[in-house]
């Protein structure tokens, strides 16, 4: 069985989904994923070897659209909702880095 | 009055569909204040749509099976020009630009929408308390929680607030607040019905479906919104199932499956209350007596399914939820920086129990954790549908206790997330394979709360799951204790 | 992700010229090209380059809650059609979600393939005969588009972004080659290689400076010999094949200086400047690189059929490698001549004149020197072979035969019909004489020095005395016959 979770592990997670935890919410969740991370344990020893995943119920394979447009949304409609709109697109704070 | 008989005098002129709406809204009115079912009463839009289908009828059309039905629509079902927030702060507000599929599909049936109603924030959580907007209400008891997570639905469906009400079920979120309530409520295969507009929760596991006060009205809400869509690539094509036409047939010679390990026998899961088995076994029973043939099996994996379920689930939600980033939609808090501003944003947005569970997936996803985690939850899916394929040999259908104990009360198990996850072992199986499943109320417990019996069928056995829930219903209505 | 295995140097492995001593390159690309499509990857909005911000837009693309995608045919295909020009094997292949937050990016994951690529282990064979590995050909969606406002446009210095989403969700394929180029020439000519393939196949207009072909190098470098692999960088923002070139070798140096200073490179992203001429550290430190990939449960597998795979091989068009070999043998003409024939789609062209008798050899190099044209379509294999034919008869002059071929470009038809119509008729050869006498008449000096022995006078004389001829007959006269005419005369 791995090592059970650690602050630092809960402090790098939620770097990675850019959540900003407090100090106790950090001692929190590092405290109940530790215990649903050990009730998982059931399945962490299991030795399912060369079973293969399953991620959907039905063996379903090649659905595909045909490449025709369809008429596009409203940009104002859209952008109606954005928090920040400016020239008919989405205003953000600067972007510090590049894309990956 | 039934969601049946409404849309037959509607149909037939007998009543307006805008005289059915203004009654079920004096309703809603009166009791949702105690209860609060609904985030959101859309009077104008329903009054709109009601005229439409008068006006249909005077015109001499049939504005569908469903004409004049007022249905509830969990908030987490996209509603064209109609606020859609997902019991969440990070949404609120939001207006999606386009309709689900099962709303459009309820509509061309001539259905009534009448609002949005409460769910636990992203349908993550058993009780409907994890809603940004305070709790639900249990309209049997109004200390205890509905259920979750739709338990808005399932309380307007309780209440007759609506006669119908729509959900999603990715761990038990239809059937476990059904049972709750006192009503009818099922999850179909997954892939019967369209996922489109459904903001996803957990995409491999979640599936719409039905909540009423009857099997015939559940069945009959399903055969409109099931069916393929071109839009999502997960639904089932050529499958148009009718559940309505099979509710009749009785289950004389049909083979009934006990799940061992859910039903008390040996290996069983911890925390089935006597009350739930004793009523689960009497209506195991009621189809012995009705002509079917009763046989233990046993799924060993079955127990494994909650350990799976809880990796899986979050590990596609975290996934999901990392487009509430404050650009484009939703809550913005300001911030310096774009990075700085999604991690402000998501952090006011989110409740606590949508981070943990964001924590959980992300966690298990992680470099050097997947293996252990996700992929190993993954093959334990494959090991359950093998082992319910086997099952599916011996017998046509398995029953168990749809939720190990009746409503509990309010607040009892919010400090322990693993309190509150036990609640879903025995309805998580079936989301994780697939397959269909149907809770039907069946008497009451020690408390004189509603207890569920869930009847599971294999995958493209939805008509299956109605036909025997058909029967446990007339069981229930005749020996009620 | 890369398998950067790289065998050591052998006698046969090129060297790159441009650094020091000792020192080998090793060179990996990584090469994403947008498709053809009609629409989107996952959407029906249309795949349009240049439209205004935001206008090809829907729940899909746009991320929206409750929205699904759905995979687009062509896109498949041509994926695969790629794939199979590439030499690669055609596999099941799943989408997966690679997390990531980026305001570019809708979802904040991007759907990728990972671990099961829809094309797997090809390569291409550069006009040299060197061969270049590739790794994997998988399918994609492209990001939107950002706009930094203030601080000259720099994306570390704006006040503030805006982000188009237009481009978001369009259809890419990503060519991860091997890490075996080892010289700048071979990386530059794997890029131009690649680029013939794709527009040989259909399957991209591969334009870097419109961004629909991208090129990113993972750079690395090593004692001459080793086997080792040393830290690499990923160089983006390379804008065109030139650019490539500057970039890697600026890489290489920066990468050497590093190793024989006891420093080491960081394994990182780097930004390819074009106006500084060197690389920039990309992205911020805080960010972690953990992709968290796993398998996209909205999307279902794709399991082509052996005979949707033999059905493209069947459709396959011919590819550059064998247009150049079927041109070289059919022409005898010089590779690189061969070489930019087909680079610019010519050799149908080339193939259908030799076909019509045309001297094969001057075919191309008429192409070559005269054809550098868009658009020449309305030139039919015959009528330039005739083009050819009448000028080498001296039926017209160089000059002449230019304005005909013009002629064929803008209007097609045939040769002799325009030379009519233009009034082009072979001069009568006493006509001309009476010209030249007329000359050597008027410009004595210029005469006895065409006579003389200096072998410079007598050229430049030659040119004098065939620019006057040329002006009088309005550039009808053939060059050829006047200098007969000329060494008639003087001898």
């Amino acid at each position: 069985m791995s090592a059970r979770i650690t602050r630092g592990d809960v402090e790098h997670v939620a770097r990675l989904a850019r959540l900003e935890l407090t100090d106790e919410e950090i001692e929190l969740f590092t405290g109940q994923l530790g215990d649903i991370l050990e009730h998982a344990a059931d399945i962490e020893a299991l030795d399912v070897g060369d079973i293969a995943p399953t991620s959907h119920p039905l063996p379903i394979v090649n659905v595909f659209r045909t490449d025709e447009v369809v008429p596009s949304l409203d940009r104002d409609e859209v952008l109606g909702q954005a928090p920040v709109a400016e020239s008919g697109q989405f205003r953000v704070p600067p972007v510090l880095g590049e894309e990956p | 009055m039934s969601a049946l008989d409404i849309a037959a005098a509607v149909r037939s002129g007998e009543r307006r569909a805008t005289d059915v709406l203004d009654e079920h809204l004096a309703r809603i009115e009166a009791g949702d204040g105690d209860i609060h079912a609904f985030n959101l009463v859309t009077a104008d839009a329903a009054r709109e749509e009601a005229e439409a289908v008068d006006a249909a009828v005077a015109r001499g059309d049939d504005p569908g099976p469903l004409a004049g039905v007022p249905v509830a629509l969990k908030d987490n079902m996209c509603t064209r020009g109609i606020p859609t927030t997902c019991s969440s702060k990070v949404l609120e507000g939001w207006r999606p630009p386009y309709d689900a599929t099962v709303v459009t599909r309820l509509r061309a049936a001539g259905a009534v929408a009448v609002g949005k109603t409460n769910l636990d924030e992203f349908a993550m959580g058993s009780s409907t308390e994890n809603s940004a907007f305070g709790p639900t209400h249990n309209p049997r008891d109004l200390t205890r929680v509905p259920g979750g997570s739709s338990g808005g639905t399932a309380a307007s469906v309780a209440a007759d607030f609506t006669p119908l009400g729509i959900g999603s079920d990715t761990g038990g979120s239809i059937r476990q607040p059904a049972a709750f309530c006192g009503v009818v409520g099922m999850k179909p295969t997954y892939g019967a019905v369209s996922r489109y507009g459904l903001i996803a929760f957990a995409s491999s596991l979640d599936q719409i479906g039905p909540f009423a006060s009857s099997v015939a009205d559940a069945a009959a809400m399903f055969d409109v919104i099931a069916g393929p869509d071109p839009r999502d690539s997960t639904s089932i094509r050529d499958y148009a199932p009718n559940a309505s036409s099979v509710l009749d047939r009785g289950v004389a010679g049909l083979r009934v499956g006990v799940i061992r390990e859910l039903s008390g026998g040996a290996g069983t899961v911890d925390g089935l209350s006597a009350d739930v088995l004793a009523r689960t076994q009497e209506a195991v029973d009621a189809l012995a007596a009705a002509g079917a043939t009763v046989e233990e099996i046993s799924v060993p994996s079955a127990t494994l399914g909650l350990s799976a379920y809880y990796l899986v689930a979050p590990a596609e939600a975290s996934s999901n939820l990392a487009r509430y980033d404050g650009v484009r939609y939703g809550l913005r808090v300001d911030a310096p920086t774009t990075g700085e501003m999604n991690t402000a944003s998501r952090t006011a947005g989110f409740g606590p129990e949508v981070k943990r569970r964001i924590m959980l997936g992300t966690y298990a996803l992680s470099a050097g954790y997947y293996d252990a985690f996700y992929g190993k939850a993954l093959k334990v899916r494959t090991m359950m549908l093998r082992e319910f394929a086997e099952a599916y040999e011996k017998v046509d259908v398995l029953v168990t206790p749809t939720a190990p104990t009746t409503a509990f009360p309010l607040g009892e198990r919010t400090a322990d997330p693993m309190t509150m996850y036990v609640n879903d072992v025995c309805t998580i199986p079936s989301n994780l394979t697939g397959h269909p499943g149907i809770s039907v109320p069946f008497g009451i417990g020690e408390d004189g709360l509603p207890v569920g019996v869930q009847v599971l069928a294999p995958a493209l056995g939805d008509e299956l799951t109605f036909q025997v829930a058909s029967v446990l219903e007339a069981a229930a209505a005749g020996g009620a204790s | 992700m890369t398998d950067f295995f790289a065998a050591a140097a052998t006698d046969d492995t090129p060297i790159e010229p441009s650094l020091p001593d000792g020192w080998e390159l090793v060179v990996g690309l990584e090469v994403h090209v947008e498709l053809d499509t009609a629409t989107k990857l996952f959407c029906g909005c249309a795949n349009q380059f240049g439209s205004e911000p935001n206008t090809n837009i829907c729940p899909t693309c746009l991320g929206l809650p409750g929205s699904l995608p759905v995979m687009n045919e062509s896109a498949v295909e041509l994926a695969m059609r790629l794939g199979r020009a590439l030499g690669c094997d055609v596999n099941r292949s799943v989408m997966a979600r690679k997390n990531y937050f980026y305001p570019d990016m809708p979802k904040d994951f991007q759907t990728t393939q990972y671990d099961q690529p829809t094309n797997s282990d090809g390569r291409v064979v550069l006009g040299d005969g060197f061969v270049v590995g590739i790794e994997r050909a998988h399918i994609e969606e492209d990001t939107g588009k950002s706009t930094h406002v203030g601080g000259g446009g720099r994306i570390n210095d704006a006040e503030y972004s805006l982000v188009d989403y237009n481009r978001a969700g369009v259809p890419l394929v990503e060519i991860v080659s091997r890490p075996d180029v080892r010289t700048i020439d071979h990386a530059k000519a794997y890029v131009e290689e690649l680029r013939g393939i794709l527009l040989a196949t259909g399957v991209s207009d591969a334009r870097m400076e419109e961004g629909s072909m991208r090129v990113d190098a993972n750079v690395s470098v090593r004692p001459h010999g080793s086997a080792e692999l040393r830290t690499r960088c990923e160089i983006k923002n390379i804008n065109s094949v030139r650019s490539l070139g500057r970039a890697i070798e600026y890489e290489a140096r920066r990468h050497i200086d590093l190793w024989t200073n006891d420093g080491a490179p960081d394994q990182e992203t780097r930004h390819w400047d074009e106006e500084g001429g060197r690389t920039t550290s990309g992205r911020s430190k805080e960010d972690a690189d953990d992709y968290r990939y796993f398998q996209e449960p909205d999307l279902v597998p794709l399991e082509p059929s052996a005979e949707t795979v033999a059905a493209i091989d069947a459709a396959m068009p011919p590819l550059p490698a064998a247009r150049r070999a079927a041109l070289l043998e059919a022409s005898g003409a010089d590779a690189s001549a061969v070489g930019i024939v087909v680079e610019r789609g010519q050799d149908g062209l080339a193939m259908a004149a030799i076909e019509a008798g045309a001297e094969p050899e001057k075919v191309v190099t008429r192409l070559v020197n005269d054809l550098a044209v868009d658009d020449w379509s309305k030139v039919e294999g015959e009528a330039f072979a005739e083009l050819i034919r009448m000028e080498s008869a001296g039926e017209l002059s160089a000059t002449q035969a230019k304005q005909i071929l013009g002629d064929l470009v803008e209007q097609g038809g045939d040769p002799a019909e325009h030379a009519a119509s233009r009034g082009f008729e072979a001069m009568d050869t006493g006509e001309l004489e009476s010209l030249v006498d007329q000359l050597i008449a008027d410009h004595p000096e210029e005469w006895a020095r065409f006579t003389g022995s200096d072998d410079g006078d007598r050229k430049k004389m030659q040119g004098f005395f065939t620019g006057q001829i040329m002006k009088a007959t309005k550039g009808q006269a053939d060059g050829k016959a006047v200098a007969q005419l000329l060494a008639q005369k003087s001898s």
